[in-house]
């Protein structure tokens, strides 16, 4: 499954009284990992929501793989949420599987296509599980791999790793790095977390407070390495984390 | 200790003081009344086992009226619900109704649903039906508008359709709640068949009640008082039990 281009041309959306997004330009190539970072209740959510056609923006343009109407967006787009919100009365595996049967496969065909993901995702054994039975990081697996079995070429993914511990954190960053690298989507990565948003990404976007706008857009020295101690700690990546930090905080004011 | 060790000795308990009061007629000459009108709990379970197939066969036609009224107003409270659910502009334009319908006293209505359904069981249906048809109703749809509309927005980028996701996340989420308004229908179910009876009947425990309070027999009205509150009970715990077993995530 191969990714899609994202072209946002002055994208600018409202609720009511209340601008929450202020001309954005953003291109995202195929199979590109775009990161966004900003400060709390800046409006990255609603970036989202509005990439996946969840929202019709207020105005300007959202391509994506050629699609242009919110709901043909909708079509080519997958949400993880920032919680991992996966059903309490679905096993781990039937949690996976979720849009497998949303699109007609009966419970044991959508089981036998989610198997193999399952198993290399590290999941084995836990097939049956209930999800509250999951430890944070493997809900957060089931979680990633419930979006990619969508099948979309566009993942839009909300911090997906905010509700985990830093040593989990940086497994799991780890591990969808590695999961990107052998299934490459086009991405489109909300997070707070300046390092993991530059671990993961090949550009990172700094947003603005409310309304949101882009501020600096800085290229990731390593993105998705396969080791992130190194990674992270290399001088280059520091650099660019400082330059993304101070960016960050030159807004805030 | 188990749950049923303390509601136990609680009501173990309470019997024993009320066989102490009138075994010795202290609450009789209290009350200056004659020793028969204040029955011991010894005397109703004799009366139990004396009248136990007059009992029975009125308590099969209330469990009947308790059973049918309560299926019908559970197929009328998970529709409606859904029904309110889906549609906006049907909710606000019937929720109003619906706290009205609540309103509408029983034991006005009962004798003018028998002058219209006579004495059979209809009205009885309709009286039990009305008092059940409400938690059930409003719990549901409180259940299914409780989804996180994350949740919602989620199922919509996995290409669920309305349907699916109805089946899917809020139909399962809205259950327990579904369940407790039950719990609460059934529980109120005998005292809407009471009703009913009074309203008007020839047979079932309200009947009996009704003329065994007449001819003073309070043994008698006070066995069928317990049959009553037995099935009552037994009702209860049958959809807690399958409560458990259905809603098996929580």
């Amino acid at each position: 499954m191969p990714g899609e281009s994202i072209s946002i041309r002055e994208l600018a959306h409202s609720f009511g009284e209340l601008q929450t997004i202020d001309r954005i330009d953003l291109e995202v190539p195929s199979e590109g990992v775009i990161g966004l970072v900003g400060p709390s209740g800046c409006g990255k959510s609603t970036l989202l929501e509005l990439i996946c056609g969840l929202l019709d923006p207020g105005d300007g343009s959202i391509e994506v793989g050629g699609a242009r109407s919110a709901p043909e967006r909708l079509g080519h787009c997958a949400f993880m949420p920032q919680r991992d919100l996966l059903l309490p009365w679905y096993s781990a595996i039937d949690n996976a599987a979720l849009a497998l049967r949303n699109r007609g496969a009966g419970r044991a065909e959508a089981r036998a296509q989610a198997a193999e993901p399952f198993r290399r995702f590290g999941l084995e054994g836990f097939e049956r599980a209930r999800p509250h039975q999951l430890s944070g990081g493997m809900r957060q697996r089931v979680a990633f791999l419930r979006t990619l079995l969508s099948g979309k070429p566009v993942l839009a993914l909300d911090e997906p790793f905010a509700s985990l511990d830093a040593i989990t954190r940086a497994e799991m960053q780890e591990w969808l790095a590695a999961a990107l690298g052998s299934d490459p989507r086009t991405v489109v990565l909300v997070s707070h977390d300046v390092e993991e948003a530059l671990y993961l990404s090949d550009r990172v976007a700094v947003l603005s407070p409310r309304p949101a706008r882009i501020v600096a857009e800085l290229s990731a020295p390593h993105p998705r390495a396969p080791d992130r101690d190194a990674a992270v700690t290399d001088p280059a990546f520091v650099a660019i984390r400082e330059q993304a930090m101070h960016a960050l905080r030159e807004v805030a004011r | 200790m188990k749950s049923w060790l303390l509601p136990l000795l609680l009501v173990a308990a309470l019997i024993a003081a009320w066989q102490l009061a009138t075994s010795t007629g202290a609450i009789a000459d209290a009350l200056d009344l004659e020793d028969f009108l204040v029955p011991s709990p010894l005397e109703i379970a004799e009366s139990l086992w004396q009248n136990r197939s007059l009992l029975a066969e009125n308590a099969w036609v209330t469990l009947r009226e308790i059973l049918f009224g309560f299926g019908c107003a559970l197929v009328a409270g998970l529709g409606f619900a859904v029904l309110l659910h889906l549609s906006e502009t049907l909710r606000r334009a019937s929720y109003p109704l619906l706290i009205a319908s609540q309103t509408v006293p029983i034991i006005v209505i009962a004798p003018i649903l028998v002058v219209w359904f006579g004495y059979g069981i209809v009205p009885k249906l309709a009286i039990v039906a009305l008092v059940c048809f409400f938690p059930i109703a409003v719990n549901t749809l409180d259940g299914l508008r409780s989804v996180d509309p994350e949740a919602i927005k989620l199922m919509r980028t996995l290409d669920a359709s309305r349907a699916q996701t109805l089946r899917r996340v809020e139909a399962p989420a809205a259950l327990p709640f579904a369940f407790s308004g039950a719990k609460i229908a059934i529980a109120i179910a005998p005292i809407g068949a009471v009703f009913a009876e009074w309203a008007g009947s020839s047979s079932g425990l309200g009947h009996m009640i009704l003329q065994d309070g007449a001819q003073l027999e309070t043994a008698r009205q006070f066995a069928a008082v317990a049959v009553l509150s037995a099935i009552a009970l037994a009702l209860f715990g049958l959809l807690a039990l399958a409560q458990r077993r259905v809603v098996s995530w929580r």
